[in-house]
């Protein structure tokens, strides 16, 4: 047992060392080359094309509300599509046979994909069809995917430009850069190597086969690795199948599980260099980076302790923590999946966190809890985490009397009333909506656990909704009216009032001029400025969080 | 903003600006979404199809596999995928097969309702279930209870998960030998032939894979 756990360890931090070395090698390039996606001025011809095709101009600088007008029309627009094409599905091609979706459930799927959640009610292989998994919900993995990245660099040019009456940059270019520049040639790649290491990419239906057993079993067919790519490149997490990367045809080895981390992980950690290199100040990025550097360590490490520690009483009766993964990935590489798609907006999972051990499975909420900023979603991740560092600079601020400003620009009354409300936001939903789903009866009718657990279910589907996640303690049956529709708004009023609020928050700065560093002003690229930033995250969470947690995970673990 | 104090009536024009913006941006967002659809929903899969077939055809169509252990694309030819988990029947039926792990997918190892059992850590129905299946494991393997590893007594994620620990691999020989009438020496070559370690010395965690080890099992005879 000693020498097993001793390899285990090895090769858990061979494993992450591995993630962090090939992390560092992209992030400079591919965070430089984003910058340059978002400044260049020229447009490729394709992307004229689109634009002439699609009628919008893509060299009209947008003030804020036009940038949100131009979002909200193309996310309403996703929306309505992709609810037709659930509703419909009886009707289109490649069905497999399936019938149409309900109408909440094909809210719920259709919120919860334009949304970049991916929270899913239903079961992959038993529900949606090819075309609806390519042509609906595939083209929401990179759809809005780009629309967080377009916000995060709306919020960025707001820092980079002075007295620009609130112009933010223009929607539908950077939503198509966003697409054929960034997300669609990496995605490609990914898939092909995907497919090398097993994923399957056809568009066969399921056929029964006889084991060699002689039992039955289908085949199953889809074009499963070109939506896997997108679906951890865009931090979007929802699986072709219901058993997600848990499932051997999403993903069948240990090396094409660290590539998926790899994935999810990639844009989020390089978008601290976009950042630095767009506002004219590459330790700006370094010190936003090191602040989500040391909270996704921080995570993976505890959360990698839980698992291979096995403390419950039903990992104590099986000698480990295996229940809910799978053989080829064991506790370290789930540990490390499950950190790492929690502290983004991706929600994949390659392990069941329903059945994590309780200080394992807290800790994934909380990854949650802390909006998804280390490094967070694709664009999201850093607009939070840079709605944070504001936070950080205005508390410091009061501390020593001073005008707060960041990178130039003055924190305000109206700056910090937006600021506060992004803050508000996602907790008033997840306490509210768990507040209510422990009272009414189609709430208490949801969790498959009584006790603690099951308030830990309700709270982890609502904390995760709401932050956009997508992951569930799986026991929860949410394919119900109730939890789609409450789910749903959760998800809906989750992304886009935040969005909402950064986009006005860079329309503020962007309208502001640059003002000079003092001698008082708090230097923002410091190690000290990093320990602040992370200390104001944490705190904001517990302040929140800890009455809800404590009545959940924390009684887990202590019983 | 300044414009609270204004009337009702002045601010009329704005909201109905802004709703007539919101509109023509959406009809801009369906032509977009349109385009986008081709190119993603389309042209995307398609293409990663295309090279797939041409560079891994084996690996796109399932990783299939004949009963002699061949790799196949034709579904008419193949037994399964070995990359997926079968049924052999547990624990005290199928004898002579190696058994996968515990399997709460449909009936078991049902890959048209992938899913692990969502039961929480300090489940009394998992822990009874774990105790069961212990029992059941020992007396099939004629094993003391205490020595049987944990991926014997647990349902995986997927429900379809493939392999088995090397542990569960050894622990099954005897029987297998006996219900065989094969020499033990020769399963255990056998077993440890299919035994895959860690990638690359460290990725991930060794295991055997049933179905490739049942697969050379029933090439030997008897």
């Amino acid at each position: 047992m000693g020498t097993s756990t001793t390899a285990e360890v090895w090769s858990a931090a061979a494993t992450l060392a591995t993630l962090l070395v090939v992390l560092a090698a992209v992030h400079v390039p591919l965070g430089n080359y984003m910058a340059w996606v978002y400044s260049a001025p020229r447009h490729l011809r394709v992307e004229r094309a689109a634009y002439r095709a699609a009628r919008v101009d893509p060299d009209a600088e947008q003030t804020w509300r036009g940038y949100l007008f131009s979002l909200l029309g193309f996310s309403a627009a996703s929306l309505l599509a992709l609810y037709a094409l659930g509703r419909l599905q009886a009707l289109l091609p490649l069905n497999l046979g399936f019938t149409g979706l309900d109408p909440a459930g094909a809210w719920n799927s259709a919120v919860s994909f334009v949304t970049n959640t991916n929270w899913q009610w239903y079961s992959g292989e038993a529900a949606a069809g090819h075309l609806l998994q390519m042509a609906g919900f595939a083209v929401q993995n990179v759809g809005s995917a780009a629309v967080g990245l377009g916000v995060a660099m709306a919020l960025v040019r707001g820092f980079a430009r002075s007295g620009t009456d609130a112009r933010v940059g223009n929607f539908w270019s950077d939503l198509v850069r966003g697409v054929l520049r960034i997300l669609l040639p990496i995605a490609f790649v990914a898939a092909v190597l995907l497919v090398a290491g097993g994923v399957i990419q056809n568009f066969l239906p399921h056929t029964e086969v006889t084991t060699l057993a002689g039992g039955s079993q289908n085949v199953l067919g889809g074009p499963v690795a070109s939506q896997e790519a997108i679906k951890e490149l865009g931090t979007n997490g929802g699986g072709f199948f219901n058993a997600n990367s848990a499932h051997p045809y999403e993903n069948p080895t240990p090396w094409t599980n660290l590539l998926e981390i790899f994935l999810l992980l990639v844009i989020p950690f390089s978008l601290p260099r976009t950042f630095g290199v767009m506002v004219g100040d590459r330790r700006q990025g370094w010190a936003i980076l090191g602040v989500m550097g040391a909270i996704f360590l921080t995570s993976v490490a505890l959360l990698t302790w839980a698992e291979v520690a096995g403390p419950g009483a039903a990992p104590h009766a099986a000698g480990a923590a295996m229940e809910g993964k799978e053989t080829r990935f064991g506790l370290a590489a789930s540990a490390l999946f499950g950190s790492a798609t929690t502290l983004t907006s991706t929600g994949a999972v390659n392990s069941l966190h329903d059945s994590f051990t309780a200080p394992g499975g807290g800790i994934t909420l909380v990854d949650m809890m802390l909006g998804e900023i280390a490094p967070g979603g694709v664009g999201s991740g850093l607009y939070g985490m840079l709605i944070v560092a504001i936070l950080t600079v205005f508390l410091a601020g009061l501390m020593v009397g001073r005008t707060p400003q960041y990178l130039g620009k003055k924190i305000g009354q109206g700056e910090i009333t937006l600021v506060a409300l992004y803050v508000l936001v996602t907790p008033l939903l997840v306490l509210v909506g768990t507040g209510v789903s422990v009272v009414v009866g189609p709430g208490l009718a949801g969790p498959l656990a009584t006790g603690p657990h099951g308030l830990s279910e309700v709270l982890y589907a609502f904390t995760s909704a709401a932050n956009n996640n997508g992951s569930a303690f799986g026991g929860i049956t949410s394919g119900t009216p109730y939890y789609d529709t409450a789910l749903g708004i959760a998800m809906l009023a989750g992304r886009f009032v935040p969005v909402a609020l950064v986009l006005a928050l860079a329309g503020r700065f962007a309208s502001q001029g640059k003002t000079p560093e003092t001698r008082g002003t708090l230097p923002t690229h410091t190690p000290v400025f990093v320990g602040l930033v992370g200390a104001v995250a944490v705190v904001v969470v517990a302040l929140t969080f800890v009455p809800a947690l404590s009545l959940g995970p924390v009684v887990e673990s202590l019983s | 903003m300044s414009s609270s104090v204004q009337t009702a009536a002045v601010a009329q024009p704005p909201a109905g600006r802004a709703l007539a913006s919101l509109w023509r941006s959406s009809v801009a967002g369906l032509r977009m979404l349109v385009l986008l659809t081709v190119v993603l929903g389309i042209a995307y899969p398609l293409a990663v199809a295309g090279v797939a077939r041409i560079a891994f055809p084996w690996q796109a169509a399932g990783s299939l596999v004949t009963a002699d252990g061949d790799h196949t694309t034709s579904r008419s030819d193949a037994v399964g995928s070995v990359l997926i988990g079968q049924d052999f029947g547990v624990p005290d039926e199928g004898a002579q097969w190696f058994h996968g792990r515990p399997s709460v997918a449909g009936d078991g190892y049902d890959t048209l309702a992938s899913a692990g059992s969502n039961l929480g850590p300090l489940s009394p129905d998992l822990v009874a279930a774990i105790d069961e299946r212990r029992a059941a494991v020992a007396a099939a393997d004629s094993v003391d209870p205490a020595s049987v590893p944990a991926d014997a007594v647990t349902a995986s994620g997927s429900g379809l998960d493939p392999h088995v620990s090397p542990a569960y691999a050894d622990e099954q020989v005897a029987r297998v030998a006996t219900a065989r009438r094969l020499d033990p020496a020769t399963v255990r070559r056998l077993v440890a032939q299919h035994l895959d370690g860690r990638t690359l010395g460290y990725l991930g965690e060794p295991r055997v894979n049933v179905l490739a080890l049942n697969l050379a099992l029933a090439r030997l005879g008897a």
